[in-house]
């Protein structure tokens, strides 16, 4: 599998990109086009078992571990949320459960959005990086007990 | 012209239409959930904390004395204001909400049977529902619920069908909260009574805009929420007709609604305060007397036709949106306009309007089995007050449009 780079590069890089908009439209629509690129998620995923509670919409999501690292499939039905769950896994995906779990992922304070994207419960970010959390948790358990 | 409004000086009233958001002029289209309040109600709470806190009806010291004068008269002003028969049938409660759960609780547990129905709307809030579904699965009642149409209105002739000998009680709301529409309570009122049910008016969104007769209604309970009408949060008006409330056993024990307490039994005080159990919230009961002045001083048709107007506008200019739905765009209804637009979730929108000063609340509106009912994962929903003007519904249309581009 290829090697990411660690969390807080990619962080950095994502709070780059974010600096190159001065008005809230650039920066909403370039989070929008992140969602756009998500890549799907089989409908199979699409059931009550990985839906994520605590979101005015849907979100689901997978995780699987391949070669001692996490990988995030997700999805959902509104676009903004969307957008946040693709930069979530451009940041989590592909690391191991140990990084994960200590992420302190500083990175959403600093693309200058925060007034939404942290503090309202609606939009659920909270309850995607919990799930992303515990499911990394659930591996590290698995790994450790096998 | 006979009852116009001067919507300027109105808003002069409320402090925080001043205020910016996301630095833009604040539109504040989300009155449903609650409106703002008016310099006089901040005053009142303010006055009260200054000028005569004190423990209400026990007393004996001029401070309690002026604070229990000033609690009671608003409780004369509330009874004038749904023109209640007496003040005894005016319980003070923290909201619509708690005063359901008091009639589901004390008046449900006094009288439901096993078998006995209650029959609710797919309209409800979940105020109106959870209470309910709470007392009947202890004493073994049913809930019928009686169905809409594709528009949300309600089938009467099916609520009829569904009235039998075994309905205790029909509660059901006045005015939808998620679509605006007004149900025919008199109709459902006369039809309940004549197979000796009784029935529960859920006001907490119609008491701001419709004129409110509990004795013409012919209602057994109303129940409102002060918040909703220009009045603080925390505060609910209860209404009850006399005899059932007299025979109905108290909610909750504690100080003010007992006579006398020994430890070989206790007995209960008088109506109100038998449902008023431990300190009230004081301060927002007498501010909620400047609120409903305020509601009478303007006159509510005047408010009505005002906020028709802006109804009927806002419509009609969203539907120049393309994609736009109204959903429960049927006449007969109050302030609401609640939409959905073609492959976009609600939730995209109320963000993307947040960020252009536009508040508007999105979601189920707390009624999931309408929402289920109308095949919708939410909608959007703009609620409008006598303060909002058609510049605001403009500010709206333009943010939508600009939402509407950004994500399509």
């Amino acid at each position: 599998m290829e090697q990411r780079p660690p969390i807080p590069q990619i962080e950095d890089e994502i709070v780059e990109e974010f600096e190159l908009f001065d008005n809230w439209e650039d920066k909403y629509e370039y989070l929008i086009d992140m969602g756009k690129k998500l890549p799907p998620l089989d409908n199979m995923h699409k059931d009550d078992e990985h839906r994520i509670r605590g979101c005015q919409s849907t979100v689901w999501m997978v995780s699987e571990l391949r070669d001692g690292q996490i990988v995030y499939h997700a999805d959902s039905d509104a676009m903004i949320v969307k957008g946040l769950i693709s930069m979530l896994i451009r940041v989590l995906s592909g690391q191991t459960p140990q990084d994960i779990i200590q992420a302190d992922l500083g990175f959403i304070d600093r693309i200058g959005m925060t007034s939404h994207l942290a503090q309202t419960r609606s939009n659920g970010l909270r309850a995607m990086i919990k799930q992303m959390k515990l499911d990394a948790t659930a591996w590290q358990l698995k790994a450790n007990a096998s | 012209m006979e009852g116009r409004l001067d919507i300027e000086a109105v808003r002069g009233q409320f402090p925080i239409l001043g205020r910016s958001v996301k630095g833009r002029a604040l539109v504040y289209l989300d009155n449903a959930a609650t409106t703002q309040k008016p310099q006089s109600v901040i005053d009142a709470i303010t006055g009260y904390y200054a000028g005569y806190n004190a423990n209400i009806h026990r007393g004996i010291h001029t401070l309690a004395e002026e604070a229990t004068a000033a609690f009671e008269t608003t409780r004369e002003t509330a009874r004038a204001f749904i023109n209640a028969a007496s003040t005894d049938e005016i319980i003070f409660t923290r909201g619509t909400t708690e005063g359901i759960n008091l009639v589901a609780s004390s008046w449900g547990r006094a009288n439901l049977q096993p078998g006995d129905e209650i029959i609710l709307s797919t309209l409800e809030h979940h105020s109106n529902i959870v209470p309910w579904q709470m007392i009947a699965a202890e004493k073994g009642a049913v809930i019928k619920v009686v169905p809409i149409d594709d528009n949300g209105v309600f089938q009467f002739d099916a609520f009829e069908k569904l009235l039998s000998g075994r309905t205790r009680i029909v509660s059901i709301v006045h005015v939808s909260n998620a679509l605006g529409l007004i149900h025919p309570v008199e109709a459902v009122i006369r039809a309940a009574h004549a197979k000796g049910a009784l029935v529960l008016v859920d006001g907490a969104q119609s008491t701001v805009h419709l004129d409110i007769d509990v004795q013409s209604l012919d209602c057994d309970f109303f129940a409102c929420s002060a918040h909703k009408c220009y009045g603080p949060t925390g505060v609910g008006i209860l209404y009850g007709k006399r005899s059932l409330l007299e025979d109905m056993p108290p909610y909750q024990g504690g100080g003010e609604m007992i006579r006398e307490v020994s430890f070989r039994g206790t007995t209960y005080n008088d109506l109100p305060y038998k449902f008023e159990a431990g300190t009230p919230n004081i301060a927002d009961v007498v501010a909620t007397r400047a609120a409903l002045d305020f509601m009478t001083g303007l006159g509510k048709s005047a408010m009505r036709a005002h906020e028709d107007k802006l109804v009927s506008y806002a419509s009609d200019r969203m539907r120049e949106i393309p994609g736009l739905r109204i959903i429960g765009d049927v006449p007969g209804k109050v302030s609401v306009v609640s939409f959905v637009i073609e492959g976009i979730h609600p939730q995209d929108i109320g963000i993307l309007l947040d960020n252009q000063g536009v508040a508007i609340r999105t979601g189920h509106h707390c009624t999931q089995p309408l929402m289920e009912r109308l095949g919708l994962p939410g909608t959007n929903r703009a609620s409008f007050a006598v303060y909002n003007t058609r510049g605001e519904v403009d500010a709206l249309v333009t943010a939508l449009e600009k939402a509407r581009k950004m994500l399509s």
